[in-house]
């Protein structure tokens, strides 16, 4: 089996596009701990960047690497469901809260969807790509069913939802240390309803409050979400 | 490990059914982790290995994302086409809803007497 065939073999198997994203996010994961956890060292962007200019470059269709990448993006539903657990075990200090977080997620939802529609509404975009971006703060099953119900794209959702969560996780601390809120539970709670998955990973990552705020953020965003949009659904908008 | 594996992917299937016997418009897996909350509060019993399940699965929820944001790439062409509404639309919108969230959740916290801690601001 000569070079080409070897490849032309290998490509097809999903084992190695799997490993490969496996690599490129240890890679980024790798930096982003060497760098003393800078926020802008952030792993899924550079792994993202690192992988699309892999297939670019090997001439391989998306189709193709998300057959070995799909068994990674499968888990985003497990661990959709496993969100539970952590809200259980911090139930006494977030049920306390209740109020609060309930008025801060409906304030931050409003502005994350009013603004980002606003804005790409205003500059021209077209109407795909304004409804694409309207779920853009909410994790990403979600993101894609209320995406696919408004008329939006799916799949280019999904690539928002991540870059919203990038963005989130990078700014949080330097925009929340201006504002001068040192509240660990505020904090928390708004890169969660902000940026969802990625701003949760990263507010862990500070501080294990934050985090635990961050997670029932963006659990209680999922589900009003799911739910509003439901309702609109099932009146036919 | 195995039971706690088919234990929660059992929650999201229940999600599934829930989902499709009913036509709802709710993605599986939100069905799945309100069922489960149900369960844990309730004091159901839980496979023992449900924890570091969970724990290891969140603790690296972003690569769960890196699929998705390859995906970015088959949009290229529209994204080139609409770079300025799109990135500034991301740009402005993410941290205008950072600000607000906290904003809104410090006030009311305040305003019910439930003050803020205040923790020292860690560097991060």
């Amino acid at each position: 089996m000569d070079r080409a065939q070897l490849w032309v073999y290998l490509a097809e198997q999903p084992l190695m596009w799997l490993t490969v994203t496996l690599l490129a996010y240890m890679g980024g994961h790798a930096l982003f701990e060497r760098s003393g956890h800078r926020a802008w060292v952030n792993p899924v962007a550079i792994s993202g960047l690192v992988l699309a200019a892999i297939l670019v470059v090997s001439d391989t269709p998306y189709s193709e690497y998300f057959e070995g990448a799909q068994f990674v993006h499968f888990l985003l539903g497990p661990a959709t469901v496993a969100l539970a657990w952590p809200l259980h075990k911090n139930w006494s200090s977030v049920s306390r809260l209740m109020v609060p977080l309930f008025c801060a997620l409906v304030a931050g939802s409003l502005v994350s969807v009013g603004s980002a529609v606003g804005i790409a509404y205003l500059l021209g975009a077209p109407a795909d790509v304004w409804l694409s971006l309207a779920p853009k703060s909410v994790t990403s099953p979600i993101a894609m069913g209320v995406a696919e119900k408004i008329g939006g794209l799916p799949a280019l959702t999904a690539g928002l939802v991540v870059s919203t969560g990038i963005i989130g996780a990078i700014m949080v601390t330097p925009l929340l240390d201006a504002m001068g809120v040192r509240d660990w539970r505020a904090r928390g709670m708004a890169v969660g309803v902000a940026a969802h998955g990625i701003g949760t990973a990263r507010a862990f990552q500070v501080n294990p409050v934050a985090g635990v705020f961050a997670a029932t953020a963006m659990v209680l965003n999922a589900l009003v979400t799911a739910l509003v949009a439901s309702v609109l659904a099932g009146t036919g908008t | 490990m195995p039971a706690a594996i088919t234990f929660l992917l059992s929650f999201q299937l229940a999600g599934m059914v829930l989902v499709t016997a009913l036509s709802l418009a709710i993605p599986e897996p939100v069905i799945g982790l309100v069922l489960l909350f149900a369960w844990v509060r309730l004091k159901l019993p839980t496979p023992p290995a449900l924890d570091a399940l969970c724990t290891g699965l969140l603790s690296h929820l972003s690569l769960l994302f890196v699929p998705a944001a390859v995906g970015l790439m088959t949009y290229a062409d529209l994204l080139w086409a609409h770079w300025l509404p799109v990135g500034l639309a991301l740009l402005v919108s993410t941290p205008l809803s950072i600000a607000v969230g906290a904003w809104v959740f410090s006030r009311v916290a305040q305003g019910m007497n439930r003050p803020p801690t205040g923790d020292e601001v860690k560097n991060g």
